[in-house]
């Protein structure tokens, strides 16, 4: 009933805005000398407007984005990302300014005749090539960087971690001593066995399942990641990670951390948008916020896909190895 | 052909197999989508902007999906997957190819009616009935289909998964299977149509670019749309009978399903051949309306004329073959990866050409600011905003971190959505004389743009940057990570701009239907424009042109032409003695 009160309301909405200008009179449908006059006039100050709101976005918001990369691939992506943005930007700015300037200076004049220009293979070849020359290399430059981050076949010593998720929660299995992990698929799935790791299989005794992940800096980590039900996404946006989990298959993803939960803590973009973040919670009389790693599910998977999250802790390797020995192995959970 | 044989109601506004009438109700019809679909846009903004909080708006459209005016999670990923279906398919492919396709092909080429009245009739009550049924099931008990537009299984497949799944997604999935079926019949028509019944001298290269971009979108809608098909009906196999193309190993509330050997991917990898390409089945005609209208109203030939052809078909081509630049993080091989990024920058290029002939058109131009050329404006600048982020997306390495997340969000609302919707707003200003015999209200016309274009740019400008900050899409409410919660500021003013620009349509709204019916009568060739259709009498007929069709000879955009009489001249007028074609 009320939902048809708001619809007759915006039927009386689009009356009312016909009757007003109506009541002036403004019956006209083709523009005037004046209007394109006004109209020229509204681009150039649209203009304005399009650059303020592009440096005010900029001068505002620069502080909620993310630290500097935590992974060492990341840097890669972080320079890439950069020389992206800032070619983007150059381009942006100078096609919108043409854009908004041609409409504000050629508004229509009675009696002016438009310049007849229908071609020059000159010009076009100009804006053919140079964003092919540009493209290239940054198709080049990005590829190389893709290469870099996708292949892990090299790594010395990685530390193998299978990140396994689920509606709507994750959980982590470290491959232990024998730095493999044992076979697992949801047929297995009994009481606390809940990563349907297959007890059989000679790997899977010393494997750790934890609901924590902790990672040891400056050591490669090789993610194995499964799924039990539907897509999810492993996302950690401190290392610039991000791996769909597919149910039936297994993905990986790998990056070496560089820096520490409490290193970055101190981080100077890290503290101003902490601090950013507890003036809006006091306010709000909440508790304060520390910052930590989080991995978090990025791909839609059901009602509470919006608070499917862990804690990622990047400590020294001799705080990593104490916390790992702390954990019981699956054989001892499960026996 | 003629225009004696009488016609009753029921044949001439209902079942009606003339072109113009058809491309009428595919313009209402998707008129009515557009608002529902805005309409669930602004409910999920609110509860985005100030989550978990009571609104009395809820209370009075959400029924039991709310409890005191509180959203509940469900039904807000419901909104943003049907706002997705039906801005993407119901408004802005059937909507506005649909509407313009079928109105200005036979006009334009010069034809009496389309190759198949009777298949173009079938062809928008099939849409009419995908139409019917996807609104049906917003009112089933379960909610409509709720698994994000893109519909991946297993989250599609399942109904423990999320409760749309059910019935809701059945809906869904029989709703688009008959409307691939009628944009198939439509682009069948509109390819013969543009292939066989060109008046005499209406050569290719004459052609006005608004025909090359719908018959290029038709031809791009013949090979992809049948391959969302059949990843729809594998679907509904993996649904309802038992086999397993996308599902494999899954344990769910408490059991093991029998489901072994299928893979999401597959459904993915199909999804997106059709998926990407849908993009510029969206935006092809929306480039190709502002095309004629920059043209005719700088009063200059558009710039670059070959080159535009070329570029609407290197894009068309390259469409089909950038899928995979939606699945860098899937799982898929990264090699695979690699190809993609390759073939996904290629596209960028003709897409420059593009923005920058359309800037060229301006230049030197008597430009003639009608709301039609505003919106037309409007539409390069941000087709140029977010296809620019498009470099940063179809970078394999880049997309690691933005995927999924808001940057996304801004790229696509930004590069299709609002630019495709502002080529519609601009067709429907420029052509609302020939659908209608009347005018538009102009200066509701401008107060309508300048809205828009503040508030879409006020919406979307900033989504970049909470993108940058790691925030995923599709989160029912942010309050779960402190590290969001400085978000929440951008969140709001996101949504009052979001709640101006869906205020503003209202302006349009007001302004189109009174003038259907109060509108100042329109002369024959209001915007002096050189094309055929406005060489038609005002009142409509069946068949178009009461004697013989007009015979053509000259390409569309001789505007300002030295040596001429006036800064136009109708394709049907020969050449003056001396003058040579441009």
């Amino acid at each position: 009933m009320t939902a048809l009160l708001y619809v007759l309301l915006a039927i009386v909405i689009c009356i009312a805005i016909w009757q007003i200008t109506s009541i002036f009179n403004l019956k006209g449908a083709i523009a005037t000398e004046k209007d394109n006059n006004t109209q020229g006039i509204l681009f150039a100050l649209f203009g304005v407007f399009f650059y303020g709101l592009m440096i005010y976005s900029f001068a505002k918001l620069s502080v909620v984005l993310l630290p500097e990369s935590a992974s060492v691939e990341g840097e890669d992506y972080d320079k890439l990302y950069i020389i992206t943005m800032i070619l983007i930007l150059v381009v942006q700015a100078i096609t919108q300014f043409l854009l908004f300037y041609f409409a504000f200076k050629y508004r229509g004049i009675k009696g002016r005749k438009a310049l007849f220009y229908a071609d020059s293979s000159k010009l076009e070849a100009i804006w053919t090539i140079i964003p092919a020359v540009v493209l290239s290399g940054l198709v080049l430059y990005g590829l190389s960087v893709w290469q870099e981050v996708m292949d892990s076949s090299d790594a010395k010593d990685p530390l193998i971690v299978e990140v396994y998720a689920k509606q709507f929660q994750w959980e982590a299995r470290y491959a232990g001593a024998d730095k493999e992990l044992g076979r697992a698929n949801v047929r297995n799935i009994k009481g606390i066995n809940t990563m349907g790791v297959d007890m059989t299989d000679k790997n899977a005794q010393d494997d750790i399942p934890t609901r924590e992940l902790h990672l040891p800096k400056g050591r490669k980590v090789i993610f194995k990641f499964r799924s039990q039900d539907v897509l999810h996404s492993a996302f950690m946006p401190h290392f610039r990670a991000q791996m769909n989990c597919v149910p039936g298959m297994v993905t990986s993803f790998s990056f070496t951390p560089k820096i520490t939960t409490q290193e970055m803590r101190l981080n100077e973009k890290t503290v101003a948008k902490v601090d950013g973040i507890n003036k809006i919670r006091k306010e709000k009389g909440e508790d304060p916020y520390q910052f930590d790693y989080l991995l978090l599910c990025n791909k839609i998977c059901g009602a509470s896909h919006y608070n499917m999250q862990m804690k990622i802790v990047v400590e020294e390797p001799s705080e990593f190895n104490t916390w790992l020995e702390q954990q019981k192995t699956m054989r001892q959970v499960i026996n | 052909m003629s225009n004696h044989h009488k016609q009753t109601f029921i044949t001439k506004y209902v079942f009606s197999t003339d072109h113009k009438m058809i491309s009428k109700q595919y313009l209402i019809t998707g008129i009515f989508m557009g608002i529902i679909g805005v309409m669930m846009s602004m409910l999920f903004r609110l509860q985005i902007a100030w989550p978990e909080e009571s609104f009395g708006i809820f209370e009075a459209f959400l029924g039991h999906h709310q409890d005191g005016g509180v959203m509940s999670p469900d039904i807000y990923l419901a909104l943003v997957t049907i706002h997705g279906t039906i801005m993407v398919f119901f408004v802005l492919t059937a909507g506005l190819s649909g509407t313009f396709s079928n109105l200005l092909i036979p006009l334009q080429i010069g034809a009496r009616d389309m190759a198949s009245g009777f298949l173009n009739m079938v062809s928008y009550w099939l849409f009419f009935l995908s139409s019917v049924i996807m609104v049906s099931s917003l009112f089933l008990e379960a909610g409509p289909a709720s698994a994000g537009w893109t519909i991946y299984p297993p989250l599609s497949a399942l109904p423990q998964a999320i409760p749309g799944s059910g019935m809701g997604m059945t809906l869904w999935l029989i709703s688009m299977a008959i409307f691939i079926a009628s944009s198939l019949l439509g682009a069948l028509n509109y390819i013969v149509t543009v292939l066989n019944l060109r008046t005499k001298g209406m050569k290719m290269t004459r052609l006005p670019l608004t025909i090359w971009a719908f018959f290029v979108t038709a031809i791009i809608g013949v090979v992809s749309f049948p391959v969302l098909l059949s990843a729809a009906l594998l679907l509904i196999f993996d649904r309802s009978f038992g086999t397993s193309f996308y599902l494999s190993d899954i344990f769910i509330q408490g059991e093991v399903l029998h489901y072994q050997g299928g893979s999401p991917v597959l459904f993915e990898h199909l999804f997106w051949f059709l998926g990407h390409p849908e993009v510029y089945i969206v935006l092809l005609p929306a480039l190709g309306i502002t095309s004629e209208i920059i043209s005719t109203n700088s009063r200059k030939p558009i710039f670059g004329y070959r080159a535009m052809i070329g570029s609407i078909m290197a894009i068309a081509f390259l469409s089909t073959i950038v899928w995979g630049h939606h699945m860098f993080v899937s799982g898929m091989n990264p090699f695979l990866g690699s190809v993609f990024t390759f073939t996904t920058l290629l596209i960028a290029i003709p897409s420059a050409v593009k923005a920058f002939n359309y800037i060229t058109t301006l230049w030197k131009g008597n430009l003639q600011m009608n709301p039609a050329m505003l919106f037309s404006i409007g539409l390069v600048s941000t087709f140029i905003s977010g296809g620019l982020t498009g470099i940063v997306l179809g970078d394999s390495a880049l997309d690691i971190n933005v995927h999924d997340t808001y940057f996304v969000i801004a790229h696509f609302h930004l590069v299709m959505g609002v630019s495709a919707i502002y080529g519609m707003f601009a067709g429907i200003y420029h052509w609302f004389p020939k659908m209608y015999g009347r005018m538009m209200n102009k200066t509701l016309g401008y107060w309508h743009f300048w809205i828009t274009a503040i508030a879409a740019y006020g919406v979307f400008f900033p989504m970049h940057f909470i993108g940058l900050a790691g925030l995923p899409r599709r989160y029912y409410s942010n309050t779960a990570f402190p590290l969001f919660d400085d978000l929440s500021d951008v969140n709001k003013v996101i949504t009052l701009f979001a709640i101006l620009g869906g205020l503003a349509q209202l302006i349009f709204l007001a302004n189109f239907f009174i003038s259907i019916y109060k509108g100042k009568k329109a002369s024959q060739n209001p915007w002096h424009s050189n094309t055929l259709e406005w060489t038609t009498p005002v009142e409509h007929i069946h068949g178009n042109w009461p004697g013989e069709i007009p015979e053509v000879h000259r390409w569309s955009y001789d505007y300002s032409k030295p040596g001429l009489p006036e800064d136009f001249v109708s394709q049907s007028t020969p050449l003056f003695p001396g003058e040579e074609e441009s």
